[in-house]
Formats: C-alpha cells, sequence, structure tokens
C-alpha cells in the first residue's frame, strides 16, 4: 500500500522541482500561496480533527496520521528550501548589477574630475 | 596603437598590492584594480601606485569584480587585449608579457596560464589534486583539453572581452568563463605560468574545501 504515497510523494517533488526550475513570477507566487493555504488547513485540522489524518494516512498506505503530517513538512520544506534559494539568488543578481552600475559610475567621475584638475595642477602652482 | 590594459580583482591586499601595481606598470602601464569593498587601505595602496581604482560598495566577490573589470575597460576605445591577474603577487609579469605576445602571433581569443605545463610551481599535494579534479570536471562538460581550468593570470583578446558575460559571483567564474570560450567557439591556448605561493599567499589563498561550494555553485545555477 505504501506504494501509492511513495508515487505521490515523487510527484509531489517532481513538482516543486519543476516549480523551482521554471520559476515565472506571478504563477509562481501564486502556486506558493495555495500551497501555504493548504498547509494552515492541514495544520488546523491536525490539531481539531486528528481522526481525519489517521484515515488519510490508512488510506494511502502510511500507518499514523502524524507520519503523513511528517512526511508532508518534509516535502513543503524542500519547497520552501528551493524556492528561498532561487530569491535569494535572483536578489544577488540583481544587487550585483545595481553595486556595479555604482562602482562604474563612481569611476567615471573619478577619472573626469582628476581631468578636470590634472591640468592646472601641471601648469604650476596658483 | 595596441593597448593592453590590465583588470586586477582585488580585496584586502593592503600589503603587497603597491609592489604588485608597480611591477606591472613597468611593462604594463594601463591597470584598473577592482576593489571589492576591502576593509583595509588596499585601494588608497592601489591608487598611489598609478593604479585606476573602481571600487564596488559592497563585498561581491572575484568573479564580480572581473566582470566590473571587463566593463570598464570596454569603454576604452584603445584597448586591444586585457590581462587578468591577481593581486596578491602569486603571478609574474614576465608570463603575462609572454601570453600578450602569443596572443598577438597566433592571433587567439584568449591565452589561459597553467600551473601544471611545467614543474615550477610548488604547491601542496592535496591541492594540486582538488585542481586536477577540477580540470578533469571542466574537460568533462566543456570538451576543452584544459591542464588548468582555476588560474587567474589569463590575456583575453578585445573582442572576447565583449562576449564574456559572467554571473558567477565568487570562485565559480573560473569554470564559468572556460564554458563561455567553449561555446563561443574561441580559439584558444594555454600557456605554462609560474604561481608563486609564499606564505603570506598560502594564508589568504583558498581552502581547498572551497571546491564544494564551487562545485554547488555550477550545479545550482
Ligand atoms: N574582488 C575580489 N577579489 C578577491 C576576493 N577574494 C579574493 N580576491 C582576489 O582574487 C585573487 C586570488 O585570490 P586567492 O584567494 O589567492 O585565490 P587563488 O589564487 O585562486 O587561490 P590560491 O591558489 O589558493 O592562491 C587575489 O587577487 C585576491 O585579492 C573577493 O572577494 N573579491
Ligand atoms: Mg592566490
Amino acid at each position: 500500500m505504501t506504494i501509492i504515497f511513495q508515487i505521490l510523494a515523487i510527484i509531489a517533488v517532481i513538482v516543486v522541482a519543476i516549480v523551482m526550475l521554471r520559476g515565472g513570477g506571478a504563477r509562481n507566487q501564486a502556486i506558493q500561496r495555495i500551497f501555504m493555504l493548504l498547509f494552515i488547513v492541514a495544520a488546523g485540522s491536525s490539531i481539531f480533527v486528528p481522526q481525519v489524518w489517521t484515515f488519510a494516512a490508512r488510506l494511502l498506505g502510511v500507518g499514523r496520521g502524524t507520519d503523513l503530517l511528517l512526511y508532508i513538512t518534509v516535502l513543503a520544506f524542500l519547497g520552501v528550501a528551493a524556492t528561498t534559494y532561487r530569491r535569494f539568488r535572483r536578489l544577488e543578481n540583481d544587487l550585483t548589477a545595481m553595486a556595479r552600475q555604482v562602482a562604474l559610475a563612481r569611476a567615471d567621475n573619478q577619472q573626469n574630475s582628476s581631468e578636470v584638475t590634472e591640468p592646472p595642477a601641471s601648469d604650476g602652482d596658483k | 596603437m595596441a593597448q593592453t590594459w590590465v583588470v586586477v580583482p582585488m580585496y584586502n591586499e593592503a600589503s603587497v598590492i603597491a609592489s604588485v601595481i608597480k611591477e606591472l606598470r613597468k611593462s604594463l602601464p594601463h591597470v584598473v584594480c577592482v576593489d571589492d569593498c576591502s576593509t583595509d587601505d588596499s585601494a588608497a595602496q592601489a591608487r598611489s601606485a598609478g593604479a585606476i581604482v573602481v571600487q564596488h560598495p559592497i563585498n561581491l566577490g572575484q568573479g564580480a569584480s572581473l566582470q566590473t573589470g571587463f566593463e570598464f575597460v570596454r569603454l576604452i576605445p584603445e584597448m586591444t587585449e586585457v590581462v587578468t591577474f591577481d593581486a596578491d603577487g602569486q603571478h609574474q609579469v614576465q608570463d603575462a608579457l609572454d601570453m600578450v605576445q602569443r596572443l598577438r602571433d597566433e592571433k587567439l581569443d584568449i591565452v589561459i596560464g597553467s600551473r601544471f605545463l611545467d614543474n615550477r610551481t610548488d604547491m601542496s599535494g592535496l591541492k594540486r589534486f582538488v585542481l586536477r579534479l577540477a580540470t578533469g570536471y571542466t574537460r568533462i562538460t566543456t570538451g576543452m583539453a584544459l591542464t588548468d581550468a582555476h588560474n587567474g593570470l589569463r590575456v583575453i583578446s578585445r573582442d572576447m572581452i565583449f562576449e564574456l558575460q559572467l554571473r558567477q559571483n565568487r570562485m565559480a567564474h573560473a569554470s564559468e568563463l572556460v564554458d563561455q570560450i567553449s561555446l563561443h567557439k574561441a580559439t584558444w591556448a594555454e600557456h605554462p605560468t609560474h604561481i608563486v605561493y609564499t606564505e603570506y599567499s598560502k594564508s589568504k589563498g583558498q581552502s581547498v574545501l572551497n571546491a564544494i561550494n564551487i562545485l554547488v555553485e555550477i550545479i545550482f545555477k
């Protein structure tokens, strides 16, 4: 029976991986928020109606409801780690581009001002 | 008139940078030093030695510094080729000059330094082993028969400088650069270089463990 769960888990990992690799803006964010909502519902229901989880776990052949919850948590964590990595990567790229612009702009100014100040200096002191 | 520019990525090298730049400028007067937000007075030292200093407002890494240097020299119409040269005094100016000559004579896009073409370079067995592994990886992924994929001493032609777009900010840029060379089907050659491992450079140089970081950065770009 666990084979069903294994298949579902692998599908979940693949979906997360695709979302991570494709990465589009708004759609991606919407999917993340749906997952978040599902997660909140899952958390609430596990407190108030834990029997549902036991029932679902039996159905999937995982054993106890807490086990099922643990599996889902691990998968969710992987998803969060992946999207966070992507987001940081993008942020870093943007920051690099900006820092580079600043560096090059400042270098220009420096050269321009040295071009302006150098000729009078070589004329002798004033 | 041919004009060779030298790009020097620099991070906290105040004690050696002035002498490195003075030595360079005896034969290669056009030096741009990319200061990666050093916390010592490297920038002032470099400037006093006659280099143009471009300063990152935050620390970005060696790869990012090289890219900034490339974008700076692109704006110089007289520039005919670019030398990348480490700030820590490990490279020989004579090697750089020989490589420039070779680039011109053989009309190559890039000449890459290698410390494994002769036995002048003396380094620890572990470092040698890790560098060999890294080179093997690059050979497999690019099909280029390099002997040293992580050498900071290179000479790059003007045309190639306009093609390069390094996105790996830290040390993984070395493999990335080779990738882009092979992608553009650039003509290249390796040239024997002598890398000096002084006590100073060993204390500052990379830990071999950094190879793991580089691998992760390459895989999860
Ligand atoms: N811009 C910039 N340059 C750096 C940074 N870290 C190191 N460098 C410079 O990169 C050059 C080489 O650095 P090393 O750490 O010696 O690396 P390496 O020469 O590849 O490694 P070793 O063989 O161990 O010496 C030197 O000129 C350093 O100043 C950094 O974070 N930013
Ligand atoms: Mg070094």
